[in-house]
């Protein structure tokens, strides 16, 4: 009974020792092993410029990888088109340059596009689907307003209905929460947790480590292109390993059982800048 | 899907206005026919006993006539395919010669009209080479690896720069007594002596652009978003972008074909729809088709009644169009913010 189950039960998204380089001299990542099961929220960690985007970007298949495997339910992402991957996962990327001004509305219904023909357009059920993302959010009054008249906060949050329209069953975020004043990281955050209460697998990268103990049930940190550590916040999130990871000294506090804050202390900094008198 | 009132009223005010300019432009000429007169000979080919005089019934069908199909055409096909290439390059400064194809046909027509060639053979030439110079451009930009808009627009300039020298150098040889103004003529638009022959030789390849076109109009929208965003949805961009570059090249260079180079209606109908139903390519592009016929048709009316000599249409579009471009754009327009 027990082997039976094992074997029913598929693994969402399993990340098998996975590369990648754009031009086969320097790895932008490599080693790079995972698995993500139904309902679990990681967070990818790391300095500046150490391929958090990059890896993201494979994980949705907008990269190929060089090396590895990047199984969706046991299905290889290589051998999956655009279309079949985003019915399982979404994407919010880091950055988003608008250029027309199209309505909440509009915007969101683009979710639908991989439900629907090349040659057709939204239909009443789509309306219908995108309405309900909407409402679910707490923003179906601003579905008429033009996407790029919204505040920081406001936009991400219809970038995060496009997504639930879209239906998949992982949500990839890089940075989502970059753009978000004090108030609203949280409000995102418990957004996030939400969702994956409702058996959404959820990835983000983030630069705060605050962050993963607020959401997330994975940590991953990332340094020089690879994980350096795996597992839970509480294992995983030490003074040392950020120490490792952004050459600073790191102080966490604990607030409750499951919620430290991290300060990262001051580090004498020896630049010697000079402003010139003009 | 639901639709409030107010957007029923503008779809209606949409169809019926290219309608109505359609049976005005029957009117207005040099020889003004009455209302009544014009719908009787409309009727004429099905009721014999309504048509009113043999002469009013050549000037409809021979003279007016494939004037106003044309303009319809035109106007409808330019101002489509620049709403379709400013959805897809992202930006609402272009229009569709963007990639090259008013310069390439241009060049055709001139060599065309070099060699001695009959108006057929202009109009082909000019057909051809305007989906040549695309051709060359869209080649180009693939071969560079970084790829990406950005390339292909700038391919699109240096191509449109390399076809424009062509043309000074057909204009340079040509015979100034009788080519050289034969040329310029070309480059400068008329729909003034278009016959149905020539109209009848663009209807294929309008209707594939158009059928194109239509069918992905919503697929537009994704691109707008960037082609990493539009991927994550699911559809591939570079094969959209692919196929609505066919699609608008095929309409601007069968358009041009006919009618020489006709500017500013890719540009500015697309920016004036936008204004009236919002971005949504979806009813965007039925909106610029419905602006652009009519456009072009108020356009042709007036360069037949306002003075007695015909004023070349290229230069009335600008003359009315950068104006009225410009008044739109004091009126409040938040595009760009």
């Amino acid at each position: 009974m027990v082997i039976k189950e094992c074997v029913l039960m598929k693994r969402l998204l399993d990340v098998k020792n996975i590369s990648f380089t754009y031009d086969n001299k320097r790895k932008i990542f490599e080693n790079i092993s995972f698995n993500l099961e139904k309902g679990d929220v990681l967070c990818i960690l790391g300095p500046n410029g150490t391929g958090k985007t990059t890896l993201i970007k494979c994980l949705n298949g907008l990269h190929n990888i060089n090396s590895g495997e990047i199984l969706l339910e046991n299905r290889n992402i290589n051998s999956l088109n655009f279309r079949e991957i985003s019915k399982y996962i979404g994407y919010i990327p880091q950055n988003h340059t608008p250029t027309f001004p199209f309505s909440v509305m509009d915007v969101v219904l683009m979710g639908r596009a991989p439900y629907i023909n090349i040659t057709d357009h939204p239909k009443d059920k789509d309306v219908k689907i995108t309405k309900n993302a909407l409402k679910d959010l707490g923003i179906y009054s601003l579905k008429d307003k033009e996407y790029t008249a919204l505040s920081g906060g406001e936009r991400q949050l219809v970038f995060l209905a496009r997504i639930l329209a879209q239906q998949p069953d992982i949500l990839i975020l890089d940075e989502p929460t970059a753009h978000l004043d004090f108030g609203n990281q949280i409000k995102f955050l418990e957004i996030i947790n939400k969702l994956a209460s409702k058996g959404l697998s959820i990835i983000m990268s983030s630069h705060f480590p605050d962050h993963a103990f607020i959401s997330s049930n994975k940590v991953a940190i990332m340094k020089n292109g690879t994980f350096i550590d795996f597992g839970l916040p509480n294992t995983v999130i030490t003074e040392e390993n950020l120490k490792k990871a952004y050459n600073i000294d790191v102080k966490l506090i604990k607030l409750t059982e499951n919620r430290k804050i991290s300060v990262p202390m001051k580090t004498n900094l020896t630049l010697n800048i000079e402003i010139e008198k003009k | 899907m639901e639709l409030k009132n107010n957007e029923y009223i503008k779809i209606l005010l949409l169809i019926f206005l290219p309608i109505a300019l359609f049976f005005i432009s029957f009117m207005i000429g040099r020889f003004p026919i009455s209302p009544i007169d014009v719908v009787k000979t409309i009727l004429s080919p099905i009721f014999p006993d309504l048509a009113v005089s043999p002469t009013i019934t050549t000037i409809m069908f021979q003279v007016r006539l494939p004037r106003i199909i044309a303009a319809i055409l035109i106007g409808a096909s330019l101002a489509i395919a620049g709403a379709a290439f400013q959805g897809i390059f992202k930006n609402p400064l272009v229009s569709s010669d963007l990639l090259g194809v008013s310069n390439g046909a241009g060049f055709g027509a001139s060599l065309a009209i070099l060699i001695n060639g009959a108006d057929i053979i202009i109009q082909l030439f000019s057909f051809i080479f305007g989906i040549i110079s695309v051709s060359i451009t869209y080649i180009i930009s693939k071969a560079y690896k970084t790829g990406g808009i950005l390339v292909l627009v700038l391919s699109g300039v240096a191509i449109s720069t390399f076809f424009n020298s062509l043309i000074s150098g057909a204009k340079f040889i040509a015979d100034p007594d009788d080519k050289l103004p034969e040329i310029v003529y070309w480059l400068m638009g008329s729909i003034a002596n278009v016959n149905m022959s020539q109209i009848v030789m663009i209807i294929i390849p309008l209707f594939i652009g158009f059928i194109i076109l239509y069918f992905l109009r919503w697929r537009i929208n994704l691109l707008a978003m960037g082609d990493e965003e539009a991927q994550s949805l699911g559809i591939k961009p570079s094969r959209i972008r692919l196929l609505v570059i066919i699609g608008g090249t095929l309409l601007t260079s069968a358009a041009v074909s006919i009618s020489g180079i006709i500017g500013w209606i890719g540009l500015i109908i697309p920016h004036i729809s936008r204004m009236i139903v919002g971005p949504d390519n979806k009813i965007l592009l039925p909106t610029s088709l419905s602006l652009g016929a009519s456009f072009l048709l108020l356009i042709d009316n007036i360069s037949r009644a306002l003075i007695p000599i015909e004023i070349p249409i290229g230069i009335l579009i600008s003359i009315i169009g950068v104006p009225l471009f410009l008044y739109l754009l004091r009126k409040g327009y938040s595009e760009w913010s």
